[in-house]
């Protein structure tokens, strides 16, 4: 199986390490990792903070460096969950303009195009709505439109379902739990919001952890509530974002942990970044990098 | 909109006030979580959750589809009962048609039962200015009306309120629109219901006309529906002689074979409870008594012309999204400038306003995209697609179009992004604690990662991938 390490340009750029780590641990387990070396960056921070365009291009290229690998594999949940929910509509938008409107009819009586507006006439029901109503009881929502082949959403809709967030492609696609780590310290796990409510990890990540030898994985009260990094919206709403996180910090501190552990550098980053001002000797660990911990390196 | 949000600064800086008063930030935190959790206990005791769900949103995306033909069958069925109906395209037409009923009738006041199309339209206001005063019965709707306030919140406007604030306002403020509250009024809910009761008691008994929204429309048989928990409402709708209501037109649900599906999403969602006290229903006008349906468009059918952004009329404004938002948990309602605060509010104000205020443009990015609103949304809005595909619309800073073309142009080419980590391998030494400019944002609170001397693509290549 041909392997393609989707590094993420915040990892390349800043925690080389977390890749490292990745190429170490898929090794051990016995897969040909690549490092496709034209990727850049998948196009989130464009797309979410309202850059669509400069996405879409980005998006374009990935498609182009991944597209022949079996297996694409991102250490980072947020990357990952882009490539898989936000392509898709990328590439939808790209291919069909908006549907056409119309004005409406202008209405009987005293309605008469008071309605100042415009509905859809795409809609797939049936002849146009008249004294009876409307067929009821077939899917509601227009047909999704089939990607053309050879299009980019043909493309990206054969890319998306081979790429994984690291704790997926371990579990789902290797089918390990127990990877051979070793990592004799208390631990807390910080779930992060795009591995939970996009791709929905589930219990991949602690199910991983619970089998590290000599480690101790300690529960985080309030894990499902974003610590408040969310990309641009930490320096655009930075007083929301602090606020946040100082919470975040200070469910990490009752957990007694010596490390706050996560499958996004980025949610780490921001939260790591606080911990570290507010000197509380909490470190921050990529989830691959304790899984790739063994008892001979450390 | 109501023109009392008008000129009020951006998201992030009516936040940045709000996240420091401690006293807000712990009732809110009080309140959200304490129905975050009830909702979370009665939705998770249906099995068919998921399905009740998707029917909600598959009846609303059929509803709006074929809006026009719903509206003209309410319109007629209606008529028919001895209604009559109006149309008012926006704001002002609303505000127009709602004073000249109440004119007709000769009377100076009106009692209204919780809306938040009125709220939306600037009602109150705009009937003040013909000399017609209007008052609110709803608890939290009174509390918020006598403190010379503004709502905060979709199904408890007075969440930033505690009991000890209300008392002072019941206190000071009560006296001045009728019946006063008592000397030994004490901070125990219900010795403060208690007053709320007798003074809006004689408000209903001496008040001929009622103004009203609806939680839903139901155009087979021109019926209204009003969900509540206090009964105030059912006041409202059955003792005034004329009653008129003004209901945004994607209220509408086709069969009351449909309100089943919402009769079971909105309690649960909204204050999680399984039934909620009082529903009211309505159809057309009984004998000696007047009923007027304003229907209100406002911007809503330019919302349902954006093929992303229409879901947001899916909306029943039931509040669970603004319960589980970590934004609006610290932010509060009012940074939102909106009748409609929290996530749900990011996605419609900006739609049905525009993007031209600094405020209105800032909403979409009201948010970390963290999804905790859509999971809670009992008609499956996504909002953070919404709230997304809002940012790809709004004007950006040219500061910031340049940062991030800048960033674009760095990103297309492998190469220069290589070239752009070594510059930054080579300076790390020199990167100070705190960054100047908009990039103190960061600094201010957070130290920043140590910047590694070797990207792990120069590492990469160096160590032909780990293997020397």
């Amino acid at each position: 199986m041909r392997v393609a390490l989707f590094i993420t340009c915040v990892n390349d750029t800043l925690f080389p390490g977390t890749g490292r780590a990745v190429v170490t641990l898929l090794r051990r387990l016995g897969c040909d990792v690549d490092f496709p070396r034209a990727q850049t960056c998948c196009g989130q921070m464009h797309v979410n903070t309202g850059y669509p365009e400069e996405g879409r291009r980005l998006a374009r290229h990935f498609v182009d460096v991944f597209a022949s690998y079996d297996a694409v594999v991102a250490p980072s949940g947020s990357c990952a969950a882009m490539v898989r929910e936000q392509y898709p509509r990328l590439a939808r938008t790209a291919a069909a303009p908006a549907p056409a409107l119309a004005p409406v009819r202008a209405g009987s009586g005293t309605s008469g195009g008071l309605i100042a507006g415009t509905v859809e006439t795409s809609a797939p029901r049936a002849g146009e709505p008249g004294p009876a109503a409307p067929p009821r009881g077939s899917g509601p929502a227009p047909a999704p439109r089939a990607a053309e082949p050879g299009s980019f959403a043909a493309e990206v809709a054969e890319l998306v379902p081979k790429v994984y967030d690291l704790s997926e492609f371990l579990v789902d696609v290797l089918g390990v739990t127990d990877v051979g780590a070793y990592f004799p310290h208390r631990v807390t796990y910080h779930p992060t919001c795009h591995s939970m409510r996009i791709l929905r990890v589930g219990d991949r990540p602690t199910r991983l952890l619970e089998r590290v030898r000599g480690l101790e994985l300690v529960p985080l009260p309030g894990a499902d509530e974003c610590c408040g990094f969310g990309g641009t919206f930490a320096v655009k709403n930075p007083a929301v974002s602090a606020a946040m996180c100082a919470d975040k910090v200070h469910n990490v501190a009752t957990t007694g942990a010596e490390v706050l552990c996560a499958a996004d550098n980025s949610c780490l980053m921001h939260i790591g970044g606080t911990l570290k001002r507010q000197r509380t000797g909490v470190r921050i660990m990529h989830l691959a990098e304790i899984l790739a911990a063994t008892e001979t390196i450390r | 909109m109501s023109g009392t949000f008008l000129g009020m600064p951006a998201f992030p800086a009516n936040a940045a006030v709000a996240v420091r008063d401690s006293q807000l930030r712990y009732n809110l935190r009080k309140a959200t979580r304490t129905i975050r959790g009830r909702r979370a206990l009665v939705v998770d005791e249906l099995t068919d959750w998921a399905e009740l769900r998707r029917a909600g949103k598959e009846i609303k995306d059929h509803t709006l589809r074929n809006l026009e033909h719903y509206l003209l069958r309410m319109e007629e069925a209606v008529t028919a009962a001895g209604g009559h109906v109006h149309w008012a395209a926006d704001a002002e037409e609303a505000n127009r048609i709602v004073a000249g009923l109440v004119k007709a009738t000769g009377e100076t006041t009106v009692v209204k039962v919780k809306s938040m199309a009125t709220q939306e339209i600037g009602l109150n206001e705009a009937l003040l200015a013909e000399g017609i005063t209007a008052y609110e019965t709803d608890l939290a709707e009174l509390i918020v009306q006598l403190g010379d306030d503004w709502p905060s919140h979709i199904l408890v406007p007075a969440i930033h309120r505690n009991r000890s604030e209300i008392r002072e306002i019941f206190r000071e403020k009560m006296a001045d629109w009728g019946r006063s509250a008592p000397e030994d009024l004490t901070d125990d809910p219900r010795a403060l219901a208690e007053a709320a009761r007798l003074h809006l008691r004689e408000r209903f008994l001496s008040t001929k006309v009622a103004v009203s929204g609806a939680n839903f429309m139901i155009a087979e048989t021109g019926t209204l529906v009003v969900l509540e928990s206090e009964g105030n409402g059912r006041m409202c709708l059955t003792l005034p002689e004329t009653l008129i209501s003004v209901v945004g037109i994607e209220k509408l649900l086709p069969s009351w074979r449909d309100l089943e599906v919402f009769l079971q999403l909105l309690p649960r969602s909204s204050t999680g409870e399984r039934m909620n006290p009082y529903t009211s229903t309505w159809t057309g006008a009984t004998e000696g008594q007047e009923f007027h349906l304003v229907l209100l468009d406002n911007g809503r059918t330019n919302v349902l012309a954006d093929e992303v952004g229409r879901q947001a009329l899916r909306c029943i404004r039931c509040s669970a999204c603004l319960n589980v938002c970590p934004v609006y948990e610290r932010a509060g309602g009012h940074a939102y400038g909106s009748v409609y605060p929290g996530p749900i509010g990011a996605i419609l104000t900006p739609q049905l306003r525009g993007t031209a205020s600094e405020l209105d443009a800032s909403l979409p990015y009201a948010s970390t995209l963290c999804g905790a609103c859509f999971d809670a949304c009992p008609v499956a809005i996504d909002i953070p697609e919404v709230l997304v595909h809002l940012r790809g619309k709004v004007r950006h800073s040219r500061a910031e179009r340049l940062g991030m073309r800048a960033a674009g142009w760095v990103f297309d080419r492998p190469r220069r992004l290589a070239r752009a980590q070594r510059l930054g391998g080579r300076l790390r030494r020199f990167v100070p604690g705190r960054l100047p400019g908009p990039l103190s944002a960061w600094t201010d609170t957070r130290d920043i990662p140590d910047i590694p001397a070797e990207s792990f693509r120069d590492w990469w290549d160096r160590t032909d991938g780990g293997a020397r």
